[in-house]
């Protein structure tokens, strides 16, 4: 992969981006194209491209590229656009802090600490994964835990296995593409254990990553107990109640030298809490608006630093609105204010953005809480009127929806909130 | 014949490591065994980390006294030691008015000691210096002794310094058998026999195994286990004292712990249990200890816990300590240190040294070889600090743990000072401790230990022999 660190830095920058991913370079290359004349990109890998550099199988692009394209390769279009769009992509360097007046402090490989002023900034950090620690899993502390992330690192990067035979709790993307990518390298995959009733990960990959390797899919359950002094001997596992209880006459032993686990992604948000911006407790990200400018002026932010995304091109999208604004706002364009709060309510999880204007075309991503076969998305007021309708076909927690929210279709509207369901035809 | 040392301390817990930097400042041959790959690897590193006021336990007791005269001791080791020590105080917090007497029961404690700075807190100065804790809370015991220190940095610390004044630090070796000619013992153990006129039984757990292999029976130890759960980071600041509900007969209940490194640590459990070597966390455990910290703080959320973890405690019947010489001649035990035994620790290393010296041992004072330089902590320096660390360091220009801010100098020093393990360069900088838990930084600290230890991938494990972290790729048939 080609990187371009620049040699130098300049005091002050049109806009600075924290993390050079897919949403990071989406979001620099937008701000360019917006009139921005100098704008850094940092990341504290060696190398750019996020998580997308140990994302080795295909699948990626088919919606922004029209093709489909390995982790790599996707990483590699939008660190081409940038450094072709005279983008300075900086990386092995960490953003230490970003101070109430957009003054980025860097710790870097080259330089040292370096402090940059920033006309707009934007938050593109990327997401980490859910621990042990966070589910509570009872039982010894041996080696041979650890994240499926982890895992996939291991394994596409570093050429190295993280077990011989491996049990994969929760049925998140990476869990089910780790538990392909381990069988091809001769590893004995001997399930995927998942709490809930339904599958946490894409429709595509149960069938691609489980089902054409025949590696069973244990849903309502999960794992209870891990053994081993040392290192992994086994775990146990149990079904569970409708409550989520496992019920422990149930369970059963599953000997395995390896546990990963794929229990779902936490937004990065370190720097959104010291910049005090204000979070959804929903989704661990920052509130954003239309623009996706968060709660503190000039900072705006995009890709799974704001909500968990399926599919890096809808990130790649985000990060174009995201960056654009910023590019504008640093330019000195200041756009209209939003004037329509979008609140979830029946079986919605979280919209993205919180708010919308009247005046534009929006896309609003939302996840439900649980799934249905046929449903209907319904914008309505907050007394109960309904602003739009659109029937929907099937719904899980695990796929984000989209809806294309046009300026037209809110004429006429004139309330402050906007309740957003989806519910049963 | 092997060497023959003075004093041979079976156990590397943060008491053995106590008595090796003690007995560090004479002109004595010293040698420390500890079974595991790192000292403080046993019970220590699950420790909650309190330096307790002085005015928990009872003077009636050893433990009462020695909690007293460890606490004095510590703030002058940790400056002589260069680990990390903070007064944050203490409060014992009375839900209701029948937990009052034991409020009296603390105070008089103090009195009876001499600790100062023990005082009766109303509600609503309790309130208003903590106001995260329950509003049912009705009266407390502030106490200002009360201290907290990093429990694996102070084995890390107290054993470096040992070492540096000349003891042999022997990690991985177990102590297989033990003779006696009646001059002299001979400890058997996996890397050849060690020869040691006197012999320290500081096995914590292990201690009654110990005792037989001495040939001594009827020191019977109990395992009690002690679950902790650790919260996120950005609750920093939740409670400042370490807060204590009151005590029962057993133990001094859950408490909420403002720790070291600042996080919030709940816990103890205190649960009997028959396998000594019982580490697990449990179900029942993480529901008790979370109901038991929300009637102290209510905020606590499940879904702040980032790691949790278990010690066992090492407890005689009586429930005090043990220490001082046996019928086996030149065989002392410093056994059934269960809490206070942390801050107990130096009073504990002064008095085995006092044992020894009665039993024959001449203590004659060494010089001091010049302290140790203080291993730098990144996350811990102003911006100003950071800067010059930075400009004087290439190594402290990467960020390793990006959790905890640890950088590449860090982990690589650590490495210089002996860690071989994810997990001794977990305790030792703090990598792979935060809200992570090492899903980004195991990489990296697996390439800096290839790098600077010259271990193979599939060599590095994360607490020793038996924990492999990666296997080989199977070459294609």
């Amino acid at each position: 992969m080609i990187d371009a660190s620049p040699r130098m830095l300049y005091e002050r920058y049109d806009v600075v981006v924290a993390g050079a991913g897919p949403a990071g370079l989406g979001a620099a290359v937008a701000a360019r194209q917006a009139g921005a004349e100098r704008v850094l990109v940092v990341d504290r890998e060696a190398e750019a491209g996020g998580i997308l550099q140990q994302c080795i199988h295909a699948g990626f692009g088919l919606h922004h590229f029209g093709v489909e394209l390995t982790g790599p390769e996707y990483a590699q279009r939008v660190l081409t656009e940038a450094l072709d769009g005279g983008v300075d992509v900086l990386t092995d360097a960490f953003v230490l802090d970003i101070a109430h007046d957009r003054r980025v402090r860097l710790l870097t490989g080259e330089h040292g600490v370096a402090t940059v002023a920033s006309g707009a900034t934007v938050l593109a950090m990327g997401a980490r994964e859910r621990t042990r620690g966070a589910v509570r899993i009872p039982g010894e502390r041996p080696a041979g835990v650890l994240t499926a992330g982890l895992a996939q690192r291991l394994v596409n990067l570093h050429g190295l296995l993280p077990g011989r035979r491996v049990a994969i709790l929760g049925s998140g993307d990476i869990g089910l593409i780790m538990a392909r990518r381990l069988t091809l390298e001769g590893v004995e995959v001997v399930g995927v254990f998942e709490l809930q009733a339904h599958p946490n990960g894409l429709s595509r990959n149960i069938v691609h990553c489980l089902h054409d390797f025949d590696i069973p899919l244990h849903l309502s359950t999960t794992v209870v107990d891990v053994h081993g002094r040392e290192r992994v001997t086994g775990v146990t596992v149990a079904p569970v109640d409708d409550d989520l209880r496992p019920q422990a006459h149930r369970a059963w032993e599953v000997p395995c030298d390896t546990m990963l686990v794929s229990i779902g992604l936490i937004p990065e948000n370190e720097l959104s809490r010291q910049l005090r911006l204000r979070l959804d407790p929903v989704t661990g990200g920052p509130v954003v608006t239309s623009t996706m400018e968060t709660s503190r002026d000039g900072v705006f932010a995009c890709g799974n630093v704001v909500h968990i995304h399926d599919l890096v091109d809808f990130v790649s999208e985000e990060a174009a609105l995201a960056g654009g604004h910023a590019g504008r706002f640093a330019t000195g364009w200041q756009p209209p204010h939003d004037n329509v709060r979008l609140q979830p309510a029946t079986n919605v999880a979280y919209c993205v953005p919180h708010t919308v204007t009247t005046e534009r075309d929006h896309t609003v991503y939302l996840r439900v809480r649980r799934p249905l076969e046929r449903s209907v998305l319904r914008l309505s007021t907050p007394d109960g009127r309904v602003v739009h309708e659109r029937k929907l076909r099937y719904v899980v927690p695990a796929e984000m929806v989209n809806l294309r929210l046009r300026a037209s279709l809110l004429e006429g509207f004139h309330g402050d909130a906007l309740l957003v369901e989806v519910l049963p035809r | 014949m092997a060497a023959l040392h003075d004093v041979a301390i079976v156990g590397g817990g943060v008491v053995g490591c106590a008595i090796a930097h003690q007995l560090g400042r004479y002109r004595l041959r010293v040698v420390l065994l500890e079974r595991h790959v790192e000292v403080g690897f046993g019970t220590s590193k699950a420790n909650s980390g309190i330096i307790h006021g002085g005015h928990q336990a009872s003077p009636a007791t050893l433990k009462g006294r020695l909690e007293w005269e460890g606490n004095q001791q510590w703030g002058p080791l940790c400056d002589e030691l260069g680990f990390g020590f903070r007064r944050v105080g203490g409060l014992t917090v009375a839900l209701s008015d029948d937990d009052l007497p034991v409020l009296d029961h603390l105070e008089a404690n103090a009195a009876a000691k001499g600790v100062p700075g023990v005082e009766r807190w109303d509600r609503a100065r309790l309130l208003a210096a903590e106001p995260n804790l329950s509003p049912d809370v009705v009266a407390a015991v502030r106490s200002a002794t009360t201290a907290v220190v990093n429990p694996y940095e102070a084995c890390f610390g107290l054993a470096e310094s040992a070492a540096h004044q000349g003891v042999k630090v022997r990690t991985g070796s177990p102590v297989l058998a033990m003779a006696t000619d009646g001059d002299a013992w001979t400890l058997t153990t996996p890397q050849g026999p060690v020869a040691a006129r006197f012999v320290v039984n500081a096995a914590g757990v292990a201690a009654g195994r110990v005792a037989e292999l001495a040939g001594l029976d009827r020191l019977v130890v109990h395992a009690r286990k002690g679950e902790e759960y650790l919260l996120d980071k950005r609750l920093e600041g939740l409670v400042r004292h370490v807060v204590y509900p009151c005590p029962s007969a057993t133990s001094k209940g859950t408490l909420v712990i403002p720790t070291y490194d600042g996080t919030i640590m709940i816990g103890p459990t205190a649960d009997e249990v028959d396998d000594p070597d019982d580490l697990t966390t449990t179900a029942s455990g993480a529901e008790r200890v979370l109901a038991a910290a929300r009637r102290l703080v209510p905020g606590i959320s499940e879904r702040d816990v980032i790691a949790e973890f278990a010690g066992v405690r090492a407890v005689l019947a009586g429930e005090d300590f043990l220490i001082g010489p046996t019928e086996a001649p030149g065989f002392l035990h410093a056994a059934g240190i269960q809490s206070p035994g942390l801050t107990a620790a130096p009073a504990i290393a002064r008095l085995v040294a006092d044992h020894l010296r009665d039993a024959g041992l001449l203590l004659e004072e060494g010089e001091r070889p010049s302290p140790l330089p203080r291993p730098l902590r990144f996350a811990t320096l102003t911006a100003d600090e950071q800067e010059q660390a930075a400009a004087a360091d290439p190594g402290h220009r990467r960020i390793v743990c990006r959790c905890e801010l640890v950088t590449e100098g860090e982990v690589v020093e650590a490495i210089d000072r002996g860690a071989r393990t994810l997990d001794g360069l977990k305790f030792r900088t703090r990598a792979g401790m935060g809200r992570c838990q090492g899903g980004f930084c195991t990489t990296r600290c697996m390439e800096l230990l290839s790098r600077h230890a010259g271990l193979a991938p599939t060599e590095i494990t994360k607490r020793g022999p038996g924990s492999w972290v990666v296997c080989e790729r199977e070459a294609p048939t």
